[in-house]
């Protein structure tokens, strides 16, 4: 009676005290499932409770019962949604279920069909998201003419994450692949927790105003919203907003988005995706371009060079026109043919003497006493002092003299004198 | 001056910006041949300064702690 009465219309038409079935269970059962679908304030609800009976067989499908102080209530999860679902469901679980409401015929029970489930708080935290993005937004703290340009070749990189959590390793391999010239600051920080927005403000200002970096990474691995809230706080959105060094924001999945994103100069959708867009250019890239600039400094140096060389080679070819080595050249060419010339002078002279040395040479030889007494003269020498007679007055009777011939020499002595 | 210093200890930036300059007065200016030359030496001695740093470059991992700056030994 209780179903007439809530669906008055449809069973109008059916008398009340009819006795022969106008319906059969399947069909009543059908006709149910069709109303509740049909009423689109089902087909998209949030339903809160805790789970019990919570059962996985290995078609994958999930099945439990929500249930509160008052009421429970079926939940099917097929396994396409259930592969989705961002927490593992237990018994004794808090949540919060989104699906729509339909008939299981067999059972004869009608049960909500989930897609999305969320743990209790999760929704009252999405509203303050909501409500602080709103603020913040309308102060302008998210305006994209506030976003300033990253370095292109970070010197300094400084860091701010758990020192150990995966995030850090992740961003810390890529900077070394991608940029091993950079120096990197680590600021480390609790990334969650009630101390964790504090410590993460604090690490801001330290990086700003000791290291001065030339870029920070502000970033935490995966998490549900809760994991990650730290960096939806007030103040962390703030302190990222004012830093004076540009921030790149890697916190989460791809998916996940803070009100710290929104507040960075450049948001990345994960830790490594931070390191990445913080090393634009990389290690590889300043090879290239090293090797480019040797490649243009050789060869602006060789061209500047031949153009010079065939510059030298004209001034060269117009300097050897004037040039005062063809003078000389030709001078020494004159040079040559007056030494010959002199040459041949002094040999001509020197032939002239000899021949007059020769006939000297004759003239000696016809003078020479030799020849007179070849002629039938003799040389006479007194013995005694060899000397000369040319006078009857040198000689005296008895005196030896030597008398000289052309082939020898004899002695004689004086027997008697006469005058000429 | 930044020529005062010696090329060895330039930064990976101080001695490719001057590179570049020394490079594009090349391309650009007509210098005498004793500039020229000069230029292109002090190039060289800037592109060996640039590849020795990047074929040695190593990342600097620092911490910062309550006592100051420390080495991050991660694994």
């Amino acid at each position: 009676m209780h179903l007439i009465e809530e669906y008055p219309h449809s069973m109008s038409q059916i008398p009340l005290f009819e006795t022969t079935p106008h319906w059969t269970v399947t069909e009543l059962t059908r006709y149910l499932r069709q109303v509740l679908e049909s009423d689109s304030s089902l087909q998209d609800v949030w339903v809160q409770g805790e789970i019990s009976n919570f059962s996985r067989p290995s078609s994958g499908h999930l099945y439990f019962t929500l249930k509160d102080a008052g009421s429970s209530l079926r939940c099917v999860v097929w396994k396409t949604d259930a592969s989705r679902l961002r927490l593992t469901l237990q018994d004794g679980m808090a949540i919060e279920a989104h699906g729509a409401i339909s008939v299981y015929e067999v059972g004869g029970q009608y049960q909500l069909y989930v897609n999305l489930i969320k743990p209790v708080g999760e929704g009252a935290l999405y509203q303050e998201f909501l409500r602080l993005k709103a603020l913040l937004d309308a102060e302008g703290l998210f305006d994209p003419s506030r976003k300033r340009p990253l370095p292109e070749l970070p010197r300094r990189i400084g860091i701010i994450t758990s020192p150990t959590g995966a995030a850090l390793r992740d961003m810390l391999n890529t900077l070394r692949r991608r940029l091993p010239l950079a120096e990197v600051f680590i600021a480390p920080s609790p990334v969650q927790g009630d101390e964790a927005p504090a410590r993460l403000v604090v690490a801001l200002e330290i990086l700003n105003s000791k290291i001065k970096p030339d870029v920070i990474l502000i970033a935490r691995g995966g998490g549900s919203i809760e994991d990650l809230w730290a960096f939806n706080d007030e103040r962390v959105v703030r302190a990222v907003a004012v830093s004076k060094t540009p921030v790149i924001s890697g916190v989460g999945h791809e998916t996940d988005f803070t009100l710290t994103d929104f507040a960075a100069d450049l948001r990345a959708p994960t830790p490594t995706a931070a390191a990445e867009l913080a090393t634009a250019i990389t290690i590889e890239d300043l090879k290239y371009a090293i090797g480019q600039l040797q490649m243009n400094l050789t060869e602006s140096i060789h061209s500047s060079l031949e153009s010079r060389r065939v510059d030298l080679g004209n001034a060269d070819l117009q300097l050897k026109q004037f040039s005062p080595i063809r003078r000389l050249q030709s001078d020494r060419q004159r040079v040559d043919e007056w030494g010959h010339l002199v040459e041949t002078a002094i040999r001509h002279k020197l032939d002239l003497s000899l021949l007059r040395v020769q006939a000297l040479d004759q003239r000696l030889v016809a003078l020479s006493p030799l020849e007179v007494l070849k002629r039938g003269y003799a040389v006479v020498k007194r013995s005694k002092d060899a000397r000369l007679v040319d006078s009857v007055k040198k000689v005296k009777r008895g005196d030896e003299l030597q008398v000289r011939v052309s082939d020898g020499s004899f002695n004689v002595n004086v027997s008697g004198k006469a005058d000429g | 001056m930044a020529k005062q210093k010696p090329v060895a200890d330039f930064s990976f930036e101080e001695a490719s910006s001057e590179l570049e300059a020394i490079v594009a007065t090349l391309e650009n200016e007509q210098k005498s041949l004793e500039d020229s030359m000069a230029l292109f030496e002090r190039g060289q001695a800037l592109i060996k300064r640039c590849s020795g740093l990047l074929e040695k470059a190593e990342l600097k991992v620092k911490q910062l702690t309550d006592n100051g700056i420390s080495d991050f030994q991660d694994g």
